[in-house]
């Protein structure tokens, strides 16, 4: 079984407006050493281990359906669990 | 003329839009369940607006895998009109009927009021029965109305004449002042204004109604002899 941690966010080149917004509220609060915040998604799935391989399968669920590429990038971690 | 109007889970414009049709038109309309099966009994497509599936990871992304989707690509292919107003808009952006995406509006809150719209284009189906350059009255009501695509996108559809409708004073922060697009065999329209909702004078104003007799007339012209 696998523990995959998907991280999805606008891409460089895209505006993310909740995250000028929430910059500019750390800079209200005076944290000047922020320059720049970016709001994502993330997310956890459980996979059960198929004939497929993993990366495979995850990137095809990544572009089908958890991030939409033409605004976001998405990247994540997998980890494989053992099942006592 | 027969007018299917999609019904998802969450859908919240589709009672106004059967009004529309009915009752303001004149023309025969029904709602159609999500997980209908065929499509092939109407002569257009309506994707109304609302939060289909909650707009659960993106507005539009799980209302695109929907058992009827399928139908509509059909359609489309086929040439029928498709019009997907709002959530509908973002559906067939999801559903990649047309070229790119809905980002949060630039100002974060949720945008309800009427907005002049510039007709770009009446060359379409959609938009025969108004004039190039003239301005309309639509309502807008939307918190992710803000379109982008990339340049290559924009060069595209500006050269390709799909940009049908555009804000007189941008509300949402979307590219180019972008309301409304079409795909490039011009069947297939996404706006994010509400035509639905200007039918009457006692709403407001009625030039949404222009929209619609454009489609009746379009199939007019291609289906009934001596019309």
């Amino acid at each position: 079984m696998y523990k995959v941690k998907v991280f999805v966010t606008l891409r460089e080149s895209v505006l993310d407006p909740q995250g000028k917004a929430v910059t500019n509220s750390l800079h209200s609060l005076n944290y000047r050493e922020v320059s720049d915040v970016r709001i994502g998604k993330y997310m956890e799935l459980t996979i059960e281990k198929s004939d497929r391989e993993i990366n495979e399968v995850v990137n095809e669920i990544c572009t089908n359906l958890l991030a939409n590429p033409v605004i976001e990038d998405y990247r994540y971690e997998v980890e494989e669990c053992v099942v006592l | 003329m027969k007018f299917a109007v999609i019904v998802f889970p969450g859908s919240n414009c589709d009672v106004d839009m059967y009004h529309a049709i009915k009752d303001e038109l004149g023309e025969q309309v029904e709602y159609v369940w999500h997980d209908a099966e065929s499509l092939e009994e109407y002569d257009a497509i309506l994707l109304p607006g609302g939060f289909s599936y909650g707009d659960y990871l993106r507005s539009g992304a799980i209302a695109r895998f929907s058992n009827v989707m399928k139908e509509v690509v059909k359609a489309a292919e086929a040439g029928k009109p498709v019009l997907g107003i709002c959530n509908g808009f973002q559906i067939l952006l999801e559903a990649g009927l047309l070229p790119g995406a809905m980002r949060r509006n630039e100002s974060l809150s949720f945008i309800c009021k009427p907005v002049e719209l510039k007709v770009e284009n009446n060359q379409t189906m959609f938009s025969s029965a108004l004039t190039e350059g003239e301005t309309i009255m639509i309502p807008v009501a939307h918190g992710e109305g803000n379109y982008y695509c990339d340049e290559e996108t924009l060069a595209k559809l500006k050269a390709t004449n799909q940009i049908v409708f555009t804000y007189g004073q941008n509300p949402n922060g979307s590219l180019a002042d972008i309301a409304g697009i079409v795909n490039e065999k011009g069947n297939v329209l996404g706006m994010m204004p509400h035509p639905e909702r200007a039918v009457d004078e006692l709403l407001g104003g009625a030039d949404g109604l222009k929209l619609f007799q454009s489609i009746v007339k379009t199939w007019r012209d291609a289906h009934v002899v001596n019309a």
